[in-house]
């Protein structure tokens, strides 16, 4: 073991980021229930037509045009660039939806206006990949946890899923909080967030568990402390390389994958901090010991001397 | 020795990483601006000559061919802008006429070695290249229903044959089908016979109001199998139509129990492909009604062009659209539309035996469409919307029978130019054998898709190039090392993606730029170790050592959950998010090798087998 490396009292502070953590998660859940998710096309259902000018669009001319053609639902946004125009309609399909819309808007004269997108998605559609979405991440949480259990220990398994959980909840809270379309890359990105994060908890939780083994002394918390210690400058390093990737495909990926770069920046952050302080922070209120990592005794008087 | 792999392992590394290159080096060549020229049928088979006429109808207008080239059933004409492509496509349309199809492809200039080898670029997906995608929903009721007609035809037959009088045969809404008797016995009698023939009926016995009934349901697997053909069967049709739309490498795919997805690259006019795709127009053919005819044998139908004509006609049909084996379109003596039809030998057959006596009697041409239309319902308080499927069947022509009819015939009465060459392509497609529905639809255009690719590139160069020179930065000659082997993993993801023939989306992109920043974990976890192992005073080479075997586990079971994850996003995403998942999961094995065994060697290589007193790490 290394007495080289600076131990931080990170367990310390462990009731402070209870506290901060169940802010988080309180506001999380309550812009969820209260404000709801600002779902995309993907879940809805519904049309939308993309349209590219080559000057920057007037957004009310654009409104009054759609009107004025009977368009009355159309809702007009700039989309990443003022001269890219994202224009949602509602649920009645029309194949000629994309060329009605561009002819309507070409009708003002500008001729230069071109169809960059055009997408439908079918109510039972979305409703099925809502379903299929919130499965998918059941499902994933759970094949983890059973993995973890059988690779470390159902504590263990139990502190990973609950950082997990806290991760997630806390970029979907995110997204309702600041009413950012989630879309199907959005919830991709959040998939992924759970990879990322579960490869921090993981690292951490090696550690740990090779320290418990070989520490003769030393309370749960100073193992902890101990191994977050020795792990901080990985832990650190990782986060900074992917921040610096997820930066710039936020800044440089163009509008479309925004949501997704957003998504990830913020689930690493988090996850960064999940990893020291819910995962570790769950493995001391479940009372983690040595015993609990022991490899079990083998021979076999010892098997026969823990019988009552 | 101390850090020194074995010959074999440096070899082996050296052996992978080769094939890698190798694999990936497709990539590197741009794609050609190109159209493809193929027959419709196997009697139009494109050979040197049609490619001599083709070349030089194109060289005529003016327009330079980078080169073309005669493939085993198709021909492939290169340009070097796809300006001219555009314009070239509309000189071979003309020159070649209807019995080819010309489709605009982009086509990859691989070197022959390469692709002798197997290897090829990775593909593009919509989102990157532009084009069109469709998931369509097929209408399984009604193609049970379908089914259930003709049970419907067959059980009064057998009742017939077998003499058990029956009062009606029904097929109820709620998808069962209802006999009724006028005594218990003749029931019972019925049931047992059609126990005997019909082993995929679930039959029940009942007595009400007096009469004796037997209702019967089809067993799940008959409903299963029914739909599974509906699907197959509307695969192959929709698969004829893609063909016929002339697209380049299309993609035809049952998705779950009841959808099809169709996704057409390269197509921009969504309209277009959506009506040919998504029709389910068929014919057919019927004798008008005597005059003296009982009421109970005939329909009126509305005239298609002619609003208020109707005609009476024979419930009979003759032949359907099914019949037809070929059908063009062309212009009559008076410059009308027309379509001439083929007819397959049982077709002809019924056409000649029901002419025969019908001669100087007029046959109706009856077009037959699915439709739908969306009612919003209340149910429960809440507002439904439901589509309701309704079939639309309409005279496109009433002409006298001037002599018996063979397999060969034009029928006219269509709409215009475009209607005639329309229905010629579904009449040679084949008909749906149950209506679909679009439940989805993306159209990309071609400039959004470059740009896609654009901002894509440039934001995995700039992320790529701020993850080395940090790495540098923090692990001097070991983070230089991390780097080489980082760059080595870009390209093993590259060459596997291509192997894998893995269709690249900008979702997938993004997981190209995530599996970048990952990928320094593993190295980041072994060099963290051996910075340590050195705080706790082993000496350098054992600190190498150490570092690798301690961070193994770590890597390993760090990567495996994540993996995890990510298979079950590719289990769960459809198409871009599919295309994350697979990057992604493809990263991380290539990045443990690289990471691991890579790094290791280059560590070797470096320090291995030296006295050394310090690291630069």
């Amino acid at each position: 073991m290394s007495e080289n490396t600076k131990i931080y009292d990170f367990m310390g502070y462990r009731k402070i980021a209870t506290m901060f953590s169940a802010i988080l998660l309180v506001i999380s859940i309550g812009a969820i229930a209260v404000q709801g998710l600002k779902l995309g096309l993907d879940f809805t259902g519904g049309s939308l037509v993309e349209v590219g000018y080559q000057q920057d669009a007037n957004l009310t001319e654009i409104r009054d045009q759609l009107e004025a053609a009977g368009f009355q639902d159309a809702v007009v946004q700039t989309f990443g660039a003022p001269t890219d125009i994202l224009i949602r309609l509602g649920a009645d399909h029309d194949p000629k939806l994309g060329d009605k819309v561009l002819a309507a808007l070409q009708a003002g004269g500008d001729t230069s206006i071109e169809l960059r997108r055009n997408e439908f998605v079918g109510a039972q559609v979305g409703e099925e990949l809502r379903e299929q979405g919130g499965l998918g991440m059941l499902l994933a949480l759970f094949m983890i946890m059973v993995y973890v259990a059988f690779r470390f220990q159902l504590k263990f398994s139990i502190g990973a899923v609950a950082a997990l959980a806290h991760d997630v909840l806390i970029v979907v809270g995110f997204f309702a909080l600041f009413q950012v379309e989630f879309d199907l890359t959005v919830l991709a990105a959040v998939l992924a967030v759970i990879g990322y994060s579960l490869n921090d908890t993981i690292v951490v939780s090696d550690r740990i568990r090779e320290n418990f083994r070989m520490m003769r002394k030393g309370s749960p918390t100073e193992v902890l402390n101990a191994s977050l210690s020795q792990t901080l400058s990985r832990t650190v390093i990782t986060s900074v390389t992917t921040l610096l990737v997820l930066i710039a495909l936020a800044v440089f990926g163009g509008e479309m994958i925004h949501g997704f770069a957003l998504a990830l920046l913020v689930g690493v952050l988090i996850g960064t901090y999940s990893s020291i302080y819910v995962a570790a922070n769950a493995l001391v209120m479940m009372g983690i010991c040595k015993e609990d990592l022991m490899p079990p005794p083998k021979e076999e008087d010892e098997v026969l001397d823990e019988m009552p | 020795m101390l850090n020194r792999y074995p010959l074999w392992k440096n070899l082996l590394i050296v052996f992978v990483l080769l094939l890698g290159a190798l694999y990936a080096a497709p990539n590197l060549y741009p794609e050609d601006y190109a159209i493809q020229l193929s027959g419709t049928r196997d009697i139009h088979q494109v050979d040197q000559a049609l490619m001599d006429k083709v070349t030089a109808a194109i060289e005529n207008g003016g327009l330079e061919i980078k080169e073309s080239e005669l493939l085993d059933k198709s021909g492939l004409i290169r340009f070097t802008d796809s300006e001219t492509q555009l314009k070239a496509k509309q000189i071979v349309s003309q020159a070649v006429g209807e019995n080819y199809v010309v489709a605009l492809n982009l086509a990859p200039t691989t070197p022959d070695w390469l692709t002798d080898i197997g290897a090829g670029p990775m593909k593009l997906g919509l989102d990157l290249r532009g084009g069109v995608h469709f998931l369509l929903e097929v209408d399984m009721a009604q193609a049970v229903g379908q089914r259930l007609d003709v049970y419907v035809s067959e059980i009064k037959t057998k009742l017939r044959q077998d003499k058990l009088r029956y009062r009606a045969v029904e097929h109820l809404d709620d998808g069962s089908l209802s006999v009724k008797f006028s005594s218990p016995e003749t029931r019972d009698q019925a049931l047992s016979l059609l126990r005997k023939d019909y082993p995929e009926f679930l039959i029940s016995a009942e007595d009400a109001d007096g009469a004796n009934f037997l209702t019967i349901m089809l067993t799940e697997a008959t409903v299963r199998s029914i739909e599974d053909y509906a699907i197959k069967q509307n695969l192959t049709t929709l698969r004829n139509r893609v063909n016929e739309l002339g697209v380049a490498e299309p993609l035809v795919q049952r998705q779950g129990r009841n959808r099809i997805v169709v996704q057409l690259p390269g197509v921009q006019d969504a309209a277009a492909a959506k009506r040919i795709i998504g029709k389910t127009a068929n014919l057919e053919f019927r004798l008008e009604a005597k005059t003296d005819a009982n009421s109970a044998l005939t329909e009126t139908y509305d005239f298609r062009s002619e609003p208020g004509r109707k005609a009476r006609l024979e419930k009979d049909i003759i032949i359907t659209g099914s019949s037809v084996s070929n059908a063009q379109a062309s212009f009559d003596e008076n410059g009308q539309p027309q379509v001439n039809i083929s007819l397959d030998s049982k077709g002809g057959q019924l056409m000649n035996r029901t002419t025969r006596n019908a001669v100087k009697r007029r046959m109706a041409v009856l077009f037959v469409e699915h439709k739908s239309r969306m009612v919003t319902e209340t149910v429960d308080g809440e507002k439904v919307e439901k589509r309701v499927p309704y079939v639309e069947k309409k005279i496109i022509s009433l002409a006298t029978i001037q002599s018996v009819l063979g397999s060969q015939f034009r029928i006219t009465g269509l709409d215009g130019a475009g209607e005639s060459s329309e229905l010629a392509l579904l009449l040679r497609a084949g008909a749906l054998a149950a209506p679909i529905y679009f439940v989805e639809e993306r159209t990309v255009g071609p400039s959004l898709g470059a740009e896609n690719i654009e901002l894509g590139v440039t934001s995995v160069q700039i992320g790529f190039a701020l993850v080395l020179i940090f790495m540098a930065i923090t692990y001097r000659v070991f983070g230089l090392l991390a780097n080489v082997a980082l760059c080595l993993n870009l390209v093993l993801l590259v060459a596997v993606m291509s192997m894998l023939s893995a269709t690249l989306t900008l979702p997938g992109i993004a997981g190209i730029v995530l599996t970048v920043g990952m990928a320094v974990d593993a190295n980041v976890l072994i060099f963290a170790r051996i910075k340590e192992e050195l705080k706790n005073g082993l000496p350098p080479q054992s600190a190498i050592n150490a570092g690798f075997d301690r961070a193994f586990t770590t890597i390993f079971d760090a990567n495996i959950t994540t993996l995890l994850a990510a298979v079950i996003l590719f289990a769960m995403g459809t198409g871009p998010v599919k295309g994350f998942a697979v990057t992604l999961s493809v990263g991380i094995v290539t990045s443990v090798f690289t990471a691991i065994w890579v790094t290791r060697a280059l560590v070797n290589l470096t320090y291995g087998g030296r006295q050394l007193k310090k690291l630069s790490i």
